[in-house]
């Protein structure tokens, strides 16, 4: 195989695994730079998995190709939804941030088998008809080399996590909104004597980080999955977290992160058909994406020091 | 009467403690009004009320004359009230421009304008004599600078009348000066100003009225010019306060430590003790006089064993110690009051039986192979509690449900008990009340009378005069001067203390 | 209503009104999917108690559950979150049985040799954790996360290519290294049970004998409370994180034995995990990291799990609701400070 035909299948192999990384690491940083960590994004990539799927089977005859866009609305409504009970415990009931984002995990993959049995009678939904899928982009597909690397056999979605992240960026660094949130996240006191709503924002960064993270297994079920199943989510929204952490809590650092892990996860489904990789054993492919994370975790980040305040609690009066 | 602010019969509780009884203030204009109070009065709790943070439980406030609810710093910002927090409230990772400007950012089509939000900022600073630089990122500055920062920040909401918590805490001699003449500048400008402290000197200095706090309740206010520091003393603590100490004439004798040419770095890497060199003798109090970041908790930290030392020696009683374990500089013969009693000092969770053996528990009788002898530790637990007057209700109580003074009685009776030949003193009567510093101080001198060297750390000169035998100024991580207490004076120490040469400082100095 | 309340009151009260909410909780969603909750429960009870085989069963269900909850507790109570147990416990699984099939060897030395496997296993699994923690300051919840998964691969990988020639699943465990016993099957109706109970006991005794009366222990918790104090004290907060990590693996990995030399025998490849681990931080949790909670909390899970298998049976009703209850019970015990606000609200109703 020519070096260009290997770039042309796993560029797109790679985007396509990195865009429900993407999308769920920006979910945590939102999250953990207003002060709450958010363990429970793999729960949250369920939850969304869950109500994309279950919306695309039921309406597909309603919406026809527009069913799989809708449903990622649905997925981040319910997603966000959801991660309300995650803000109730760790900022109102001021439960330790990762003891209820154990809890939300459980629940999330409780509740949807739960609610699949109920529905469908059995352990896993059916197969959606319109996901997805492999396109083409219009007029980019035809730039030389670039379009045929970048732009053919991709998927809209993937460019979609790209934009969003640059969106991200901007409001988390140009904006007041922003600040104010890493001010919450940094130093809740001194923003409380701002004036600023500590409990406000740090509700509302979990809130962003549900809907994020429900996109995030939204996206993943429709174009890689194609249904919802116990294992339809193993180990994705820990790979986000590790994603955020790897990129230093940054919306733009998070996606290259992003990118690199989902590249890693690619190379373990489609090694088997290039070149060099098809003489390793499956099972180093298997755990590459978990063991850099962990490299990547003490090689690296050792000292990449979280938003101060993250995982603690604001209480009035505390001095 | 034109009282500018009124606090009038304000109640503030927490979970059953009350903070504030019936406690009322009145601000005139264009008046600096000092609120005084020691450790734990309820001072920065009643000012805290005024801007908001709390709400009062009874009382009413009245701005200009006009009754007003507070509930919250956005509405205390809007009446023209602000605060310069004792514990700064900065960003670090922010800069300053950033800091001052949160909460009322200046935009532009929903972006912050920073470029405008800076020449703002750069504006105000001129105005009112406060040099800062707005885009350099809180971590990076002086400590002086982050204060006028602080300022800096009531002044861009249009601060009227400014509270002023416990401002020269951290502040060299010189910083103070500066301080005192912005405060005037504000004065002039037709500001208003509450000044809490409890530094009778500044207030002798600055104040035109003070009111005074005692456990929570107003004790009364008073025209600066018709008092002075000892009445003032007075009514602080409600009985004739002793400014000696009683103590005999030192007796020292052989080398304990000697520290020569000692090198640490900081947590930064910046070097912060700068080749200091000091000689402890048996039988002889020596305190270190010093504002505080001049390397005085890192050359602390080097000796006990907690940080790293780049280079020097440290010998005690001959045996050099640079960069051993704490556990063997501890056995050698060392003991240490740490300065954070709740960070070094104990186990709040651990009662206050374990955290009495929590350096000996591994020795006998206290345990035998591995296992525990818990009749054996509780035995001495409550020897120690008795003969330090630790109250305690029990010695299974939890170290976190005892009172601060306490914690430290305990802290002492553990390592007095070890019988130290070098005994380390850090901050030791931080945050306590007059009985408990006395007490302590007698047990300082007690260990100095019985042949040991103690090593006195702490940023109060009063304490420092009072209890040393020799006082080493330390300055930018050098010893800059060894004086006599008992004939220097505070003015010479401060300039000491901020870096002026030996010779300015006058002949009272000698090494 | 004037209760007098004191702290110990609050602290084994709460762990109770927590189940009791989660309990309400679930039976809502039931109600709310036109389930009978009165059905569900009952089948539920029968599914655990209702005969000699399901209690057998359930005895054995709660000798990994104890094992696993003392691997998550005793971690906390040095100050760390272990989430690795599951994969610690699946690599400890993999030890014992491997050892139980590859040698032969008279039952005295065999079992314990299974057994010691195991536990070596488990604890070297979680070492990589504790060591990146005490020496690089890594934050052990990803790293025992993505160690979870390692394991999962690996543990498949070894059973399919090492130990089997690839097939799915180990030959049975010789005879001579099982914790099976014909005895205590023939009581149960032939559930199960096996001598696993046993040694799970034996480990609540001794995490709790470890951590309250010795001198390592008085380290431990020390470390765990204040590292700071403990470090200024003498000791050595690293060493002791990496121990407290690898005891903590050691209990995973037996609990992993227990499976391995007791329930099933063999070893089998797996398409995912088998929540014994994520089980075992609940058991810890609402047992208050504590060893006699972690006890009773891991029979009232081990009850729970096995009652469950019996809902979809007798009351039509999807076993993955004790699953949403268990997680209940978990977001209650974590925000306890509230449960203990309203009990502090309620018991000064009287005394207005």
């Amino acid at each position: 195989m020519s070096l260009m035909e290997i770039l042309m299948i796993v560029v797109p192999s790679t985007l396509l695994w990195a865009a429900p990384l993407v999308f769920t690491a920006l979910g945590g940083i939102f999250s953990e730079r207003s002060g709450v960590v958010n363990i429970g994004l793999e729960g949250l990539m369920v939850i969304g998995a869950f109500s994309a799927i279950v919306f695309n089977l039921t309406f597909v005859n309603t919406f026809g190709s527009l069913t799989p866009w809708l449903a990622l609305l649905v997925a981040m409504v319910a997603a966000a939804i959801f991660s309300i009970l995650h803000a109730v415990a760790s900022i109102t009931f001021r439960a330790d941030h990762t003891v209820s984002g154990v809890a939300i995990n459980l629940l999330a993959t409780g509740i949807t088998l739960f609610l699949v049995k109920l529905i469908y009678d059995k352990g896993e939904t059916g197969i959606i008809s319109k996901g997805f899928s492999k396109i083409d982009i219009p007029i980019l597909k035809d730039i030389p080399i670039i379009g045929k690397i970048f732009f053919q056999n991709t998927y809209w979605t993937s460019f979609l996590a790209i934009v969003v992240a640059i969106f991200a960026w901007y409001i988390v660094f140009k904006t007041p909104f922003g600040l104010r949130l890493r001010s919450v996240g940094e130093h809740p006191m001194a923003a409380d004597t701002m004036g600023i709503n500590v409990t406000k924002m740090r509700y509302l960064g979990v809130i962003i980080s549900g809907a994020l993270g429900g996109l995030g297994g939204a996206v993943y079920a429709q174009s890689i999955t194609s249904n919802f199943s116990h294992s339809t989510i193993s180990g994705q929204g820990f790979m986000a977290m590790a994603a955020m952490i790897f990129g230093k809590w940054h919306p733009l650092g998070a996606m290259g992160a992003a990118i690199f892990f989902g590249f890693a996860q690619s190379i373990s489904i489609i090694g088997s058909s290039l070149p060099f990789l098809k003489e390793i054993p499956n099972v180093y492919l298997l755990i590459a994406p978990y063991v850099l994370t962990i490299l990547a975790l003490t090689g690296f980040i050792g000292r990449a020091d979280a938003p101060k305040a993250s995982g603690t609690h604001y209480i009035k009066g505390s001095r | 009467m034109d009282y500018v602010i009124e606090m009038l019969n304000i109640r503030k509780e927490f979970n059953g403690f009350v903070a504030n009884d019936n406690i009322t203030l009145q601000l005139k204009k264009g008046e600096i009004h000092a609120l005084l109070g020691e450790n734990g009065a309820g001072k920065s709790t009643l000012m805290n009320v005024l801007f908001g943070l709390y709400q009062p439980e009874e009382g009413e406030i009245r701005v200009n004359g006009k009754p007003v609810k507070i509930s919250n710093p956005n509405i205390a910002n809007d009446l023209g009230i602000g605060m310069v927090h004792q514990h700064f409230m900065l960003v670090d990772t922010f800069t300053v421009t950033e800091n001052i400007i949160l909460g009322r950012e200046i935009t532009s089509g929903g972006k912050i304008d920073s470029k405008k939000a800076e020449q703002q900022v750069r504006e105000i600073s001129e105005r009112y004599g406060l040099s800062v630089d707005p885009q350099a990122k809180i971590s990076d500055i002086s400590v002086g600078m982050q204060q006028r920062v602080e300022i800096l920040k009531t002044l861009y909401r249009g601060a009227e009348i400014i509270i002023f918590d416990e401002p020269t805490a951290v502040l060299t001699p010189q910083e103070i000066k500066e301080l005192i003449q912005i405060m005037k500048t504000l004065i002039k400008e037709g500001k208003s100003i509450i000044l809490i402290t409890h530094k009778l000197k500044e207030i002798m200095e600055v104040a035109d009225r003070c009111t005074v706090i005692r456990k929570g309740k107003g004790i009364g206010t008073v025209n600066v010019r018709e008092t002075n520091p000892n009445e003032l003393a007075s009514l602080m603590v409600g009985r004739e306060v002793v400014f000696k100490t009683e103590k005999k004439e030192a007796t020292p004798k052989q080398k304990v430590l000697e520290v020569q040419d000692l090198v640490v770095k900081d947590s930064r890497g910046v070097t912060v003790v700068n080749s200091l060199s000091l000689c402890l003798k048996a039988g002889e109090i020596v305190g270190i006089a010093g504002v505080d970041g001049n390397g005085q908790s890192e050359f602390i930290e080097a000796i006990t064993g907690l940080r790293k030392a780049e280079s020097g020696s440290v010998k005690l009683n001959g045996k050099e110690l640079l960069n051993q374990p704490p556990r063997k500089i501890t056995e050698s013969g060392v003991g240490h009051i740490p300065q954070d009693r709740h960070k070094h000092g104990l186990v709040l969770n651990f009662s206050i039986g374990e955290n009495m053996v929590l350096q000996t528990y591994n020795k006998r009788p206290l345990s035998k192979s591995g296992i525990l002898n818990f009749k054996e530790i509780y035995k001495k637990a409550k020897t120690l509690i008795t003969e330090f007057d630790v109250r305690t209700p029990s010695e299974f109580t939890l170290a976190r449900a005892l009172s601060g003074g306490n914690q430290q009685k305990a802290i002492i009776g553990r390592e007095v008990d070890r019988d130290p030949d070098l005994l380390i003193a850090a901050q030791p009567t931080r945050g306590l009340d007059v009985g408990a510093i006395e007490f302590i101080h007698k047990r300082l001198i007690e260990q100095r009378d019985h042949g040991k060297a103690v090593l006195l750390i702490s940023f109060e000169l009063d304490e420092i005069m009072n209890v040393s035998d020799r006082i080493a100024v330390i300055y930018e991580g050098k010893i800059v001067a060894i004086v006599n207490p008992k004939v220097t004076t505070e003015q010479e120490l401060g300039l000491l203390m901020a870096g002026s040469n030996r010779k300015e400082a006058g002949e009272h100095s000698h090494v | 209503m004037n209760i007098p309340m004191s702290n110990r009151f609050k602290s084994i009260i709460t762990p109770i009104i927590a189940v009791l909410l989660g309990i309400l909780v679930g039976t809502i969603i039931m109600l709310i999917s036109g389930y009978n909750p009165i059905a569900a429960y009952s089948a539920l009870w029968n599914g655990a108690f209702g005969e000699i085989y399901y209690f057998g069963e359930v005895i054995r269900q709660v000798t990994p559950y104890i094992l696993a909850g003392l691997a998550v507790a005793f971690a906390f109570r040095v100050g760390l979150f272990n989430i690795g147990v599951e994969g610690q416990f699946l690599i400890g699984w993999l030890a014992a049985v491997w050892v139980g099939v590859a040698f032969d060897l008279p039952r005295i030395i065999h079992l314990p040799l299974a057994i010691l496997a195991s536990i070596v296993a488990g604890a070297l699994w979680a070492f990589i954790p504790g060591l990146l923690k005490a020496r690089f300051r890594v934050h052990e919840v990803i790293v025992t996360i993505m160690m979870n998964y390692v394991a999962l691969h690996v543990s498949n990988y070894i059973i399919k290519n090492i130990i089997t020639d690839n097939k799915d699943k180990t030959d049975l465990v010789k005879n001579s290294a099982t914790l099976r016993s014909e005895w205590l099957q023939s009581l149960t109706d032939y559930s199960r049970l096996h001598w696993g109970i046993i040694i799970a006991i034996i480990g609540c005794i001794l995490m709790w004998f470890l951590l309250e009366r010795t001198t390592k222990g008085f380290e431990l918790r020390a470390v765990g409370f204040n590292q700071h104090a403990a470090h200024y004290a003498g000791m050595s907060v690293n060493k002791n994180i990496i121990l407290s990590m690898v005891i903590a693996g050691g209990f995973a990995g037996l609990a992993g034995a227990m499976e391995g030399l007791g329930t099933f025998g063999y070893d089998t490849v797996k398409g995912g995990f088998t929540g014994v681990g994520f089980d075992g931080i609940a058991v810890a949790l609402l047992g208050g990291n504590t060893s006699l909670g972690v006890f009773f909390s891991a029979i009232l899970f081990g009850a729970l799990k096995v009652g469950a298998l019996n809902m979809p049976l007798e009351a039509g009703v999807p076993n993955e609701l004790v699953d949403i209850i268990i997680a209940l019970i978990v977001f209650f015990v974590a925000s306890s400070y509230m449960i203990r606000v309203l009990l502090d609200r309620l018991s000064k109703k009287g005394v207005k």
